[in-house]
């Protein structure tokens, strides 16, 4: 077999109380995809800030060997030089240049500070084909899609000749669709010798692509399997230390009368004033149902939700909504809330938490009369709420005080669905809740999601994964560019279903 | 600057209970840090002290300091919640230059009949504050234009007013004494003064000023009060955290804190008793401090300032109208900026163009030296008053030693980047 490119010895790096690695080997062959996976705050990142120079040597115990030499990299600029490129989750692109100018950012093909424009826009060309973006080098960042701006960020590896590409959850915000091309991608660079690291939640992905797994838990290495050895139950057994017998939480639906009904709903587009983003929609959830809305990237699911929610989202909306038979107003968002509605957003760093605040603030923000008098906070009944919430939902952190933006993504999740819980919704929208969230975590939102549908909520779960929604939902509502396609309940629902009705939908709209 | 001082919480769970002398050294490292703006106040005032040979704490020079820096604090009060709503505010110079201007206008130059009456006239010019910081605000917040660009023009805007009220170059003066009490005034002693040492009488038969010691007793008896509840309700909201089950901070830390601010309280009566009793603008300034701690640690508003701070996008999303509050902070920084004009045109006894020019500039010094944060939703109301005082004692420092005015300018410069670098190391290394 070919050689080792990679070996990363007794790997332990400390922060002040904290052991993050203790003794991490890792070690990757030349033309594998490895992938390294492992729960939230497992080590993986810190272990590829420690490979990619972030941590600088001598911050870490243990030896780094590349290509048979020892490195001891002092920044990203060290490895990058080796060919070691890193692409981080939170892409690190530049919204108002154009795909040349970040490709080529920071090393642009200049004399003497002047820059060759042709010269860097037939490259970049030449690197799209490479990764199969049709797009113009001119076009603006910000005007193309996430799908397409991560392969915008691998062109930008490629361009720094890179040999060990590291993906740090490359599709954790990628549709199915892009999800797939991005991983034929990688199988593409492995037959041109290009060895990829792979950090992903997905265990169907990993199983795909994969050559060999590393399993990280508690900031140790647990094993690495082979691809004859790869399952997703051995994967998981190791990750969480314990066998998960199901994904999913058992529960029995007791489904009562409608709660929240919405009528021929519209929305036009906030910018882009005539483009209809949500085409006359109609749902309705039942106290104690779970209904799930399946979609893909860019159907309209999250602009639907927030439409919904005080009309965060869009102009020109129209329709009706109903709670228990009597129209409601939900012109802003302290009158949704007030009618029992809330809504848990897709992305918790952006809208959902404070992260320079600790999470007993961020708990009660929503309800504040919650835990106060006369517009005066009783301190401690709001440190009760907080203590309360977090025993509730399983957050772990030291106390009550921990800031949210030093937690995992997992129990940021959880601050999250706390303070909506404090809030007493009747009707719970949850978009994208486990997303970015390990296996251990996943289950314990979804029982959470089961124990409040047994007191009686009404709650939609939007997700794109769909077995999730499969697992979780009582009813699926499948939404494609605008408009519900297909409804069906889970026990009749599969994701051949659902995606034929996409597919079906998609027909009709065009 | 921690965002709150954290009591060393302690929830019933097992895994958080730790005993012994761990707890009370992380508490005292947190606290240290939380303290250390005040330890560097206290820092430099007995450094200059001893470089002014005393002049500092003497009587004459605290009522002055108080006199010279309360407009600073009461503005930096407001600019406190504009940057913790992560907004900045250029104009409080200039709003506090006009609005001392259309005072003194009301008062000695427009024929306004009874309406010129010094009590009737603050109110209308507070009011009138207020909606300056309204018409501001409502750009910022309905039409979110850049609050730096809105105010920046507020300033030309303001600055040229004032120039333009006050016809040219000349001043407006002089003000009623009425209207003066306000900045130079004190309080009266409804008690009496009790004399400890009779003042010497010279061979003229006149007293020396200066010499003997007569208390103001209605001073010591306020300060007196203040310290005894200040006390008794840190001991009370102890009580009320152990008997819920929560642990309070160690009690020794508890005492010494109590005790050291209790002192320097006492301390500080006491040179004011001496003098001539407690400044009326310092009484105005205690009472808007305790209120503003009280509105941003206690109220619901104050919480939901700071979280429009930290995150806007999510705050919104938990039902805070982030357009009013915007607007809000904006009047309420519009109402202090006039309140600091009238303490500025009080003090001097008349409207001058130049009054408040560049002010805006300490009152935003003072709070970031105060640790508050640039990007929003960090910052504290003792830390920007703290802040303010170190500008002050500085200024009537270095001025007592006999700086250089431009060489003064120099240090406060570099005390304000030493003060937001040291925070900002602190921050990474915790």
């Amino acid at each position: 077999m070919a050689s080792t490119i990679l070996e990363m010895r007794d790997i332990t790096k400390t922060f002040p109380g904290v052991k993050a690695l203790s003794n991490v080997n890792l070690s990757v062959e030349e033309g594998e995809i490895h992938a390294v996976v492992g729960e939230n705050g497992a080590g993986k990142s810190t272990l590829m800030k420690v490979l990619s120079g972030v941590y600088a040597s001598g911050t870490y115990d243990g030896a780094i060997v590349y290509r048979g030499e020892e490195c001891h990299f002092k920044g990203i600029h060290d490895s990058e030089h080796k060919g070691i490129v890193i692409i981080h989750q939170e892409l690190a692109l530049v919204p108002m240049l154009s795909i040349a100018e970040n490709i080529f950012l920071g090393n642009e093909h200049a004399r003497f500070g002047i820059i060759d424009w042709n010269a860097n826009e037939t490259r970049t060309s030449a690197l799209l084909k490479k990764v199969g973006l049709k797009e113009d080098p001119k076009t603006l960042i910000t005007n193309i899609g996430v799908g397409k701006q991560q392969l915008v960020e691998i062109a930008k590896a490629l361009s720094k000749e890179v040999q060990l590409l590291i993906l740090d959850e490359p599709t954790a915000s990628l549709s199915e669709k892009d999800s797939q091309a991005l991983l034929d991608l990688l199988l593409e660079f492995k037959r041109q010798g290009i060895t990829s690291i792979l950090i992903s939640h997905k265990l169907n992905e990993v199983n795909r692509v994969a050559d060999k797994v590393t399993i990280i838990r508690d900031g140790r290495t647990i094993e690495t399997l082979a691809k004859k050895d790869i399952s997703e139950d051995r994967i998981i057994t190791s990750m969480v230390g314990r066998s998960l017998d199901d994904r999913y939480p058992p529960r029995e639906p007791k489904i009562g009368e409608v709660v929240l009904q919405v009528k021929n709903w519209s929305v036009y587009h906030p910018i882009h004033a005539e483009r209809q983003v949500i085409k006359g929609i109609d749902i309705n959830v039942r106290k104690g149902e779970v209904v799930g809305i399946a979609g893909l990237m860019g159907a309209g699911r999250t602009e639907f939700a927030m439409s919904l929610f005080g009309r965060s989202y869009g102009r020109r909306i129209t329709g009706e909504v109903l709670l228990k038979g009597k129209p409601i107003d939900v012109s802003s968002v302290s009158k949704a809330v007030e009618h029992g509605i809330a809504y848990v957003t897709e992305d918790r760093k952006t809208y959902g938490l404070n992260l320079i605040d600790h999470i007993k603030h961020n708990i009660t923000l929503a309800n504040l009369p919650g835990v106060s008098r006369h517009a005066v906070i009783d301190d401690l009944r709001e440190l009760a709420v907080a203590n309360d919430y977090k025993a509730k939902t399983n957050i772990r952190s030291s106390s009550v005080y921990q800031m949210t933006g030093n937690l995992s993504g997992g129990n940021q999740q959880k601050v999250v669905l706390s303070k909506w819980l404090f809030a007493n919704p009747e009707v719970l929208i949850l978009d994208e809740p486990t997303r970015g969230i390990d296996v251990g975590a996943k289950y314990e939102i979804y029982t959470i999601i089961a124990r409040l549908a047994s007191e009686g909520k009404a709650i939609i779960v939007i997700s794109s994964e769909m077995p999730e929604l499969l697992g979780i939902t009582d009813r699926i509502y499948v939404m494609n560019e605008g408009r519900i396609v297909g409804e069906m309940t889970a026990s009749d629902a599969s994701q051949e279903k659902i995606m034929r009705a996409i597919v079906r939908g998609e027909g009709k709209a065009s | 600057m921690t965002t709150e001082s954290a009591p060393a919480p302690k929830s019933g769970v097992a895994e958080d209970v730790q005993q012994g002398p761990r707890v009370a050294v992380s508490a005292l490292i947190t606290n240290l840090r939380e303290y250390g703006l005040i330890l560097a106040l206290i820092a430099i005032m007995v450094f200059f002290q001893f470089t002014t040979s005393g002049t500092l704490f003497k009587p004459v020079n605290l009522s002055n300091l108080v006199q010279q820096n309360s407009f600073i604090i009461v503005m930096a009060l407001g600019m406190l919640l504009v940057i913790v709503s992560g907004h900045i505010d250029l104009s409080v110079g200039s709003v506090a230059g006009f609005i001392g201007a259309l005072a003194a206008m009301m008062m000695v130059i427009w024929p306004l009949g009874p309406l010129s009456n010094p009590l009737v006239v603050s109110i209308i010019c507070l009011i009138i504050g207020g909606g300056i910081g309204a018409a501001q605000g409502y750009w910022i917040a309905y039409h979110r234009i850049p609050s730096f660009i809105v105010t920046l023009a507020g300033m030309l805007i303001f600055r040229g007013i004032c120039q333009a009220l006050l016809g040219g170059g000349s001043s407006v003066g002089p003000l009623p004494d009425g209207f003066k009490a306000l900045s130079s005034g004190f309080i009266p002693d409804v008690i009496g003064p009790l004399t400890l040492i009779p003042p010497t009488v010279n061979a003229a038969g006149k007293t020396i000023i200066g010499s003997g010691l007569t208390l103001h007793m209605t001073t010591i008896l306020i300060g007196v009060v203040a310290v005894l509840a200040y006390a008794y309700f840190g001991l009370k909201a102890r009580r009320t955290r152990e008997q819920h089950g929560y642990e309070a901070e160690p009690f020794t830390l508890f005492v010494i804190k109590t005790l050291v601010t209790s002192a320097l309280a006492l301390f500080l009566v006491y040179q004011f008793a001496s003098y001539r009793g407690l400044p009326i603008v310092l009484m105005v300034m205690g009472v808007l401090i305790a209120l503003f701690v009280f509105v941003t640690k206690r109220m619901t508003i104050g919480r939901r300032i700071y979280a429009m701070g930290g995150n806007a996008k999510a705050a919104q999303l938990s039902g805070i109208k982030t357009e009013r509050l915007t607007l809000m902070v904006f009047v309420n920084m519009g109402v202090l900026s006039a309140l600091g004009g009238l303490i500025i045109a009080a003090r001097l006894g008349q409207a001058v163009p130049a009054a408040g020019l560049g002010s805006e500039l300490d009152v935003i010094a003072a709070v970031f030296i105060g640790g508050a944060s640039a990007m929003g939703g960090v910052g504290q109301v003792i830390g920007a008053v703290v802040g303010g005082f170190i500008m002050g004692v500085m200024n009537n420092g270095m001025s007592i030693m006999g700086v250089n005015v431009d060489w003064q300018q120099v240090v406060k410069g570099l005390v304000l980047l030493g003060a937001v670098v040291f925070d900002v190391y602190n921050k990474n290394k915790g």
